[in-house]
């Protein structure tokens, strides 16, 4: 059953939808969303829903109450209700309105907005799942699946066409070849498993705004692909001038001090990539994150040695965002552009703050890879 | 969609009706529909109705309420349409008690709502009256689009406050299109048909002619200058001089129907809900009530009641003002003899066993509304023994915090937060404003500032219904202040009040 309120409902998710998209960069730059984010879903809220009207600031006007306590004694936070005072019930809050958007229709935002082309998958289809469509129909099958309706209008049509049918008296009455049954057709639905792999320079210059700038990233990009895929697992490595795997919290919040070796992490990339993702079964993305500060030029060329034959030709992207530090030359960027930069399945981006992270999104989602 | 009621709850509603019935209340024929716990959050987001015209915002209301059913932090017990019958919604997962608790209730409501001065004017075939707003709106919606359409309802909404709540009781304006008429009647100023050409100035002498003209002339000012009073119904006054598109007019129209509707349900809300709870209080404890139910009776009664620091509840400040009436009365705790009495003593114990109580109470429902319901009868005892205070936003310390008992305080702030809802009164003080067809509205300021960006909001609403620059006078920080937006910015200049 339907009830009639759903059209209005969709119509304010419209809505709502509208003012986040009109919203999302601020709500990218401020990473407002990722502390509310809940399995499937996020709460987001949307300023000024409401509909402005000549009225008082509540704060000027106050009200009257009911309780104990002396004068100057301070009313508990949440006693007030913010809003219209004391027209209990009528009241439009001055708060923002919180709305639950699932990460599916989040990712759909988020690719209109930026104008995201699909992912084109590779051919690495695997069924995963057999699902039941009722969607033909037979003359034979049990019961319980009988299609009154087709059997009805077989019956209709024999008694008319035999001459049978008196319209004054319209009693149909079915026989056993004008039974029509519901079959189903097995459809094999293809699925397809995605791995992302994070890697983070976490050495001391990468400092708290950076590893920021990765977290928010971080969201969009997972919120992205798992749209664009069924299964998405993730992966997280961290290194100075070595590297670990490591689980999501760690991932984000380890800080180390001294040098840094980039290879160590695309070396455990590789390996992890070898280990349990086979081209043929998984799209792989590895996504690596650092200030663009290596060790030596000797392993930036181990870098690119083992991107060129190890990484690439296993993976659908090879991501690099370099997130601008005060401390960091930023050399490693120049010298992947070099190297790789005209590989196809190579997105480059340089991420200078906060604002810059809208933009490095389309640089990493826009290629469509 | 909704059924009506199982043979067992019928009984219990002929029950229950009895008892209404035994104690004198007097109310429209009452239907019960079950509804489950989504139709009722529908029903609720739609104002109590079953169908109302297509806008998001009841979308809204649904969502804010079906979360919160679903989060167990609200539910809705009651739900009544006033109207002839009246209609009232009961849950059907709701146990046998509740049903009861709800039907007395809604009886109370049914009984208000027949017998209140307040309703008297309100339509009684509103249900309809809304299901055809529905088919109008949406017939408009095909032919124009909803976007337009929707996006039109926003901006008129942004208005929806602006009404005379009295405006129902009193007839003000003559029919505009026939002072129109009037007006052009007189142009006609040529004078007195002539037959021979000499005899003109005789019969119409050009001073007659002349003060003819300047009459008509000064009579085309005046009603330049409109309204000549300033007028509280902004909603009527843009219906009849903004330059809409009739399916605008229409739904403007629409829009200041159902807000005058709704807007006795505004006036009297405390003593509404107050009433109803008296009665289902009444009926439930000493008729309907069985041994078993006890428990769930009083929980359910005390949430109802459940009062918070910061607000006032008005089911629980109408039910014990209207308790205390009734014993006033009964006990002659009224007139002059007892507002002379000194005699602390005398005073707790006066009992005059006058009885008349019920009687007092059946005649104040009639004839208050919440301003003189209270205003009447609120006392300083009264005030004392519910612990009524009244708070307010301390800047320093970033809180809400208690800063007056005193009695008359706290009844003038009552009082305040109930005249025109609470909501600022605006008036349409020029139509016509320095003669460039600027609309010029006033606040009347009562020591509470607009809130600013709401009031530059609904400007610019406002204007592009007028589709000319509109103006509001206010005060803010204690200096005149004139908003304005043309169209395209919004400004504020210093004035002098």
């Amino acid at each position: 059953m339907t009830l009639k309120i759903h059209q209005d409902h969709s119509r304010f998710k419209q809505i709502v939808r509208g003012k986040i998209k009109a919203n999302l960069r601020k709500y990218v730059q401020k990473g407002e969303m990722l502390g509310k984010k809940g399995k499937d879903a996020i709460s987001i809220p949307i300023p000024f829903i409401d509909i402005p009207r000549f009225k008082y600031g509540h704060k000027e006007q106050g009200g009257v109450g009911q309780g104990d306590g002396e004068v100057g004694q301070q009313l508990g936070p949440g006693a007030v209700e913010p809003g219209e005072g004391h027209q209990a019930g009528q009241g439009e809050g001055d708060h923002a309105l919180e709305v639950d958007v699932t990460l599916d229709e989040l990712a759909q935002i988020l690719g209109e907005e930026l104008q995201l082309p699909n992912i084109e998958r590779r051919h690495n289809e695997k069924i995963v799942t057999q699902k039941i469509r009722y969607t033909g129909i037979n003359t034979t099958g049990p019961e319980s699946l009988r299609h009154f309706k087709r059997t009805y209008k077989q019956a209709l049509r024999r008694q008319i066409a035999a001459g049978t049918y008196d319209p004054n008296r319209p009693i149909i009455i079915p026989m056993r070849e004008d039974r029509r049954y519901r079959s189903y057709k097995l459809q094999n639905l293809p699925e397809t498993n995605a791995v992302i792999i994070y890697m983070m320079d976490v050495s001391g210059s990468m400092g708290d705004e950076q590893k920021e700038i990765v977290r928010i990233e971080s969201f969009w990009l997972d919120t992205w692909l798992r749209h664009q895929y069924k299964g998405l697992e993730s992966r997280y490595i961290i290194h100075d001038a070595v590297a670990r795997e490591v689980d999501r919290d760690t991932f984000f919040h380890t800080r180390e001090s001294g040098g840094t070796m980039i290879s160590s992490a695309y070396k455990l990339c590789r390996d992890i990539i070898a280990a349990d993702y086979p081209k043929s079964a998984w799209n792989i993305y590895p996504f690596h994150f650092s200030d663009g500060d290596n060790w030596s030029a000797d392993d930036t060329r181990q870098c690119i040695e083992m991107l060129r034959n190890d990484v690439l030709p296993n993976v659908n992207q090879f991501a690099y965002g370099q997130v601008e530090s005060p401390y960091g030359s930023g050399q490693f960027i120049k010298d992947l552009r070099e190297a790789v930069g005209d590989t196809p399945n190579v997105a480059l981006s340089e991420i200078a703050d906060k604002d810059a992270i809208y933009a490095s999104i389309k640089d990493f989602l826009g290629k469509g890879r | 969609m909704p059924k009506s009621l199982t043979p067992r709850l019928a009984a219990l509603r002929d029950e229950i009706h009895g008892y209404a019935k035994e104690f004198g209340l007097d109310f429209f024929d009452t239907i019960f529909e079950m509804v489950s716990y989504d139709e009722m959050n529908m029903v609720a987001a739609y104002g109590g109705f079953p169908t109302r015209y297509p806008h998001w915002r009841w979308g809204m209301e649904y969502e804010q309420l079906a979360k919160g059913y679903e989060y167990g932090l609200s539910k809705i017990y009651e739900l009544v349409i006033n109207n002839d019958p009246c209609y009232a919604y009961l849950m059907e997962s709701n146990p046998e008690v509740d049903q009861k608790l709800v039907m007395a209730h809604v009886y109370g409501h049914c009984d208000f709502f027949k017998n209140n001065f307040s309703f008297r004017h309100t339509n009684r075939r509103m249900i309809d009256d809304m299901a055809n707003h529905a088919t109008r709106v949406r017939r408009w919606v095909d032919k124009i689009g909803v976007e337009k359409v929707e996006d039109f309802i926003d901006r008129t909404l942004s208005l929806e406050n602006l009404i005379d709540q009295h405006a129902p009781h009193i007839r003000r304006n003559p029919d505009p299109k026939k002072a129109e008429e009037e007006v052009k009647a007189n142009e006609r100023v040529e004078g007195f048909k002539v037959g021979r050409e000499y005899m003109r100035g005789f019969i119409n002498p050009s001073e007659f002619l002349d003060s003819q003209r300047k009459r008509v002339e000064d009579e085309k000012l005046r009603a330049k200058k409109f309204p000549e009073r300033p007028q509280r119904d902004v909603l009527m006054f843009l219906l009849e001089h903004a330059p809409l598109e009739p399916w605008e007019s229409d739904i403007l129209a629409i829009l200041r129907d159902e807000a005058h509707y709704f807007a006795p349900q505004g006036q009297t809300k405390i003593m509404n809900e107050g009433w109803a709870s008296y009665w289902h209080s009444t009926i439930m404890t000493r008729r309907a009530l069985r041994d078993d139910e006890i428990i769930d009776y009083a929980d359910h009664h005390s949430g109802t009641m459940g009062t918070r620091p910061g607000a006032i509840n008005p089911y629980k400040l109408g039910i014990e003002l209207w308790r205390d009436i009734e014993d006033r009365w009964n006990k002659g705790r009224f007139g002059k003899e007892w507002d002379e009495c000194d005699d602390l003593r005398a005073r707790r114990s006066w009992d005059k066993k006058l009885g008349a109580g019920r009687e007092k109470i059946f005649e104040v429902r009639k004839h208050y509304n919440d301003i003189t319901f209270i205003d009447t009868f609120l006392t300083p005892e009264f005030a004392m023994e519910q612990k009524l205070f009244v708070y307010g936003f301390n800047d320093k310390r970033n809180s809400w915090e208690i800063m007056d008992r005193e009695f008359r305080k706290v009844k003038s702030k009552l009082l305040q937060g109930l005249t025109n809802f609470g909501q600022p009164i605006i008036e349409v003080v020029d139509g016509n404003h320095e003669n460039r067809g600027e609309l010029l509205l006033a606040h009347k300021h009562d020591g509470q500032d607009l809130k600013g960006d709401y009031a530059r909001e609904t400007l610019r609403n406002l204007q592009s219904l007028w589709r000319r620059p509109v103006n509001i006078v206010t005060r803010y920080d204690n200096k005149g202040a004139m908003l304005r937006f043309d169209g395209t910015s919004h400004s504020e200049k210093k004035v002098d009040l």
